[in-house]
């Protein structure tokens, strides 16, 4: 290291564990003063977990911190304010009913009882010149946009004294010239001697802000402060995703038949009214899996509930010839669309009721089960005691209540459920995310079961093992849009997938 | 050391049935131990309570006279709360119910005077249901559309819905000038028990009507639509995760208003089967807040319109008592800390509470 700045962080060979999880494994990682450190690696790698410790809010099994040399130890985020450390979340955590400046003094010691907030006022806003952080400090939360509560949760910091800034995901939730001004405000604060520990996976950006760069990957740093410099994007493509895991399933060759999905030009906003499709465009045809490749974030949430109806979108999509877009879920489901939600708790299940009633979910209107007015309990009852036999769902009986069942046992109750219904489209979200290895593998199958059966598959997933082992074709989606569809023969190019991830053109 | 531990296992099946009685018997204690302390006698009290409300068959009659409306009223409040729609509105929709019914004797019977009874009380039920369901239409359709928060629109349309009967009785149907309507004619009187007490000596006196009998299947109906019909699975599932339901096709706002109409059709039968089966006139103060008790019954019997009926039995002996105990704040007392028992009670069922021995 020819540079003498001082370190600002020093964090050891820090261990983390939650029940059943190990977060971080023995993981380095060093601030210097100044610099923009990225923190880069795919959900779940452990980025969050390590920074979230740095900001006293996980106590860490093992390892050892360092803030400007000093060894500190945090019991909470109070601790790690006290020196100098703030986080920024990815949900805020702010009044909506209070004004700028009232959310930056709450939980201060200063101002007492009588505020005088005007001349608090005037300090917030020498702040936000020093560092280009602009938003009216009179202003109710909300009626700001995200972007701007986002710059108040910084000032919140920057009031506190922060000199160490940790912030998660920060560019997940806004438009892109928003995230250009926060870039130059990160610019400006590490001028002025701040340091900031950035944590993202979307390349470009990482490319675009940082100095230096540790990647994680399942708990482990497989990069560690490498210098933005001297590493290609390939490679840290490479390093964020890993190919050493090769999943062997067999497949038999495809059997493609007719044209079952035809998406053109879709176009679909998120929650938050921000666009989040940007005119898809593809073709699924039956006894055919279509991977999806992608950072999470990038429409591919938005893709799977455009088709089955539970958001609105403009363009057009056609099952089987006939018009969709926009119907309500019900028209998807008596088309024959199944569907594995990314949330199977949430979204996929009823967690307080039986694994019955879970199991009818989509089949009660209809013989045996039900006749759109009464419901055959008895028969529901022998349809859940079969799929639970067929499927080799681990629980004591079908009446025990859904969120007793561990993640892949819910998972096949839902796969079960979808697969009952004998779709000619299945979306799958994320099916094996959170799996162990037995479970991953039975849905694995089960789905190429699927495929065999003639049905069309929409593979929504973020583990490329796993799409490169199941699918037939891979289309990869970025920023909404789809950057290209590539066969899944022995020609694809793990690099080529991994930077078209990350915005390039096929 | 008491400390509290988070069920993760399974409630057993006894569990929520014991804690709703345990609670009655608790409230019923601490009732008698305050009685005491300011110097009564709790045991004669409860002697008392007892005799007046379930001690011969005449009394016996007058406590179901009570406990009918407040099963429909009760059932009402369960269909919405399965749902998680917390209508707190079941007393407006009594009254709007009862106005529905007197509708029908006020308006129609004079224009077709020799309307067979049959007919008469066929339609006072069916615009009674229907008065019930149009005012709880109102929080319903605000509900669906513009997720309005439905606890405070129901909860306002209650003195809205008594408003409303006050200009009719006050003013349109005033019986000379008293602020109440004409009694009604006997064709649209449900029938009594004591009405054959001709024929039925032992039938003198007792005043049980047919309501209690549109009670019974009421709560039989409820019980085949929750655990029986596509619907009442739909609004299980409602209930429990809103976004699997939509997830499964249901349409959630259509749901809601359902659900809520119906809830307030029980209630407006309630206020039915009282203008028709007790008081035969339209007047202020038909309810002494059956719409309230109902939420407490509904609760009580953890949502099952079987249990709705011995609970409904119960609250209508403590409104019975009510009359006939002095001071007739001893019943209200009561009603509150059986209420208080069963919300603090659900903490049981969620947590565990253990003894645990501190070493120092």
């Amino acid at each position: 290291m020819t540079q003498s700045k001082p370190n600002a962080v020093e964090m050891k060979d820090m261990v983390i564990r939650f029940p059943g999880v190990l977060a971080n494994d023995q993981v380095n990682f060093t601030l210097q003063q100044g610099e923009i450190h990225a923190l880069l690696g795919e959900n779940g790698a452990g980025k969050s977990t390590l920074m979230s410790a740095l900001a006293g809010l996980y106590k860490p099994a093992a390892g050892t911190i360092k803030v400007m040399g000093e060894a500190v130890s945090f019991n909470s985020p109070k601790d790690a304010i006290a020196k100098g450390i703030g986080m920024v979340h990815q949900h805020f955590m702010l009044v909506p009913t209070q004004t700028v400046t009232e959310n930056i003094l709450l939980g201060l010691a200063e101002p007492k009882f009588f505020m005088n907030l005007r001349a608090y006022d005037q300090k917030v806003l020498a702040l936000q010149e020093q560092f280009g952080l602009r938003v009216s400090p009179t202003a109710k939360i909300w009626q700001l946009s995200v972007g701007e509560q986002q710059r108040v949760e910084i000032l919140k910091l920057l009031y506190r004294g922060a000199n160490i800034l940790i912030m998660d995901e920060p560019t997940a939730v806004l438009a892109p010239q928003e995230i250009e001004e926060l870039m130059q405000t990160m610019r400006a604060m590490t001028q002025q001697g701040k340091s900031i520990a950035f944590i993202s996976h979307k390349l470009h950006e990482v490319e675009m802000v940082a100095d230096r760069i540790t990647v994680l990957r399942k708990g482990k740093v497989t990069a560690e402060g490498y210098s933005m410099k001297g590493v290609t994007k390939a490679e840290l493509a490479r390093l964020m995703v890993g190919r050493d895991v090769v999943f062997t399933v067999k497949k038999k060759p495809r059997q493609a038949g007719k044209v079952v999905l035809e998406m053109y030009h879709v176009q679909a906003e998120n929650d938050k009214g921000v666009p989040a499709l940007r005119g898809v465009s593809l073709e699924i045809h039956s006894g055919e899996i279509l991977g999806v490749a992608g950072v999470a974030g990038n429409g591919q949430s938005e893709l799977a509930e455009i088709i089955t109806g539970l958001r609105k979108c403009k363009g057009s999509i056609k099952i089987n010839g006939q018009e969709v877009s926009n119907q309500p879920p019900i028209m998807a489901i008596k088309r024959g669309v199944a569907h594995i939600p990314e949330d199977r708790g949430k979204v996929g299940s009823a967690p307080n009721l039986s694994i019955t009633d879970n199991s009818i979910m989509k089949n009660y209107r209809q013989a045996p089960i039900g006749d759109g007015w009464t419901i055959n309990f008895l028969s529901a009852h022998t349809h859940a005691t079969e799929l639970k036999a067929k499927y080799d769902i681990l629980a004591a009986n079908v009446n025990m209540p859904a969120r007793k069942l561990s993640g892949g046992n819910l998972q096949k109750v839902i796969l079960a459920r979808e697969i009952s219904t004998m779709p000619s489209l299945m979306v799958a979200m994320q099916p094996t995310r959170g799996l162990d290895v037995g479970a991953i593998e039975a849905i694995q199958h089960l789905l190429l079961a699927q495929r065999e059966a003639g049905a069309a598959i929409l593979l929504i997933s973020e583990e490329l093992e796993e799409l490169l082992a199941l699918s037939d074709r891979l289309a990869v989606i970025f920023d909404g849009r789809i950057m290209g569809i590539l066969p899944n023969d022995d020609q694809i190019s793990i690099n080529q997938i991994g930077l078209m991830m990350t915005g390039s053109k096929e | 050391m008491l400390t509290f531990e988070k069920r993760v296992d399974d409630i057993p099946r006894w569990l929520p049935v014991a804690t709703s009685i345990g609670s009655v018997v608790i409230a019923f204690i601490l009732s008698g131990i305050i009685l005491k302390l300011i110097g009564g006698e709790p045991l004669v009290v409860g002697q008392f309570f007892f005799e007046a409300t379930f001690g011969s068959w005449p009394v016996f009659s007058d406590t179901l006279v009570k406990a009918t409306p407040l099963i429909m009223v009760g059932l009402g409040c369960a269909v919405a709360f399965k749902m998680k729609l917390w209508n707190i509105g079941a007393e407006g929709q009594f009254y709007a119910g009862a106005f529905g019914a007197s509708l029908v004797v006020l308006v129609l019977l004079p224009m077709f005077p020799t309307m067979p009874k049959v007919l008469v009380i066929s339609l006072m039920i069916i615009m009674g249901m229907v008065g019930g369901a149009l005012w709880a239409f109102v929080p319903a359709y605000l509900k669906a559309q513009f997720n309005i928060n439905e606890i405070i629109t129901t909860l306002m349309l209650n003195y809205v819905a008594v408003l409303w009967n006050n200009f009719w009785i006050f003013d349109r149907w005033s019986d000379a000038g008293f602020q109440m309507t004409p009694v009604f004619p006997k064709s649209a009187w449900l029938p009594r028990l004591a009405d054959y007490a001709s024929d039925y000596r032992a039938f003198s006196g007792i005043t049980l009507h047919l309501g209690v009998i549109f009670a019974l299947v009421a709560s039989f109906i409820v019980w085949w639509i929750l655990e029986r019909s596509s619907w009442g699975y739909e609004i299980k599932l409602i209930g429990d995760n809103p976004q699997a339901a939509r997830y499964a096709g249901i349409n959630i706002s259509c749901n809601i208003i359902l659900a809520l109409m119906v809830s307030g059709a029980l209630a407006g039968l309630a206020g039915m089967s009282e203008v028709s089966g007790v008081v035969h006139r339209l007047q202020e103060r038909i309810s002494p807040g059956y719409g309230f008790s109902g939420i407490i019954i509904a609760w009580l019997a953890k949502l099952n319109p079987f249990a709705v009926i011995p609970v409904s039995i119960l609250f209508g002996a403590l409104i019975l008592a009510g009359r006939e105990i002095q001071p007739s704040g001893l019943p209200m007392m009561l009603q509150g800390f059986i209420m208080f028992m069963v919300i603090s009670s659900d903490l049981l069922l969620r947590y565990r509470i253990k003894w645990t021995t501190t070493n120092k």
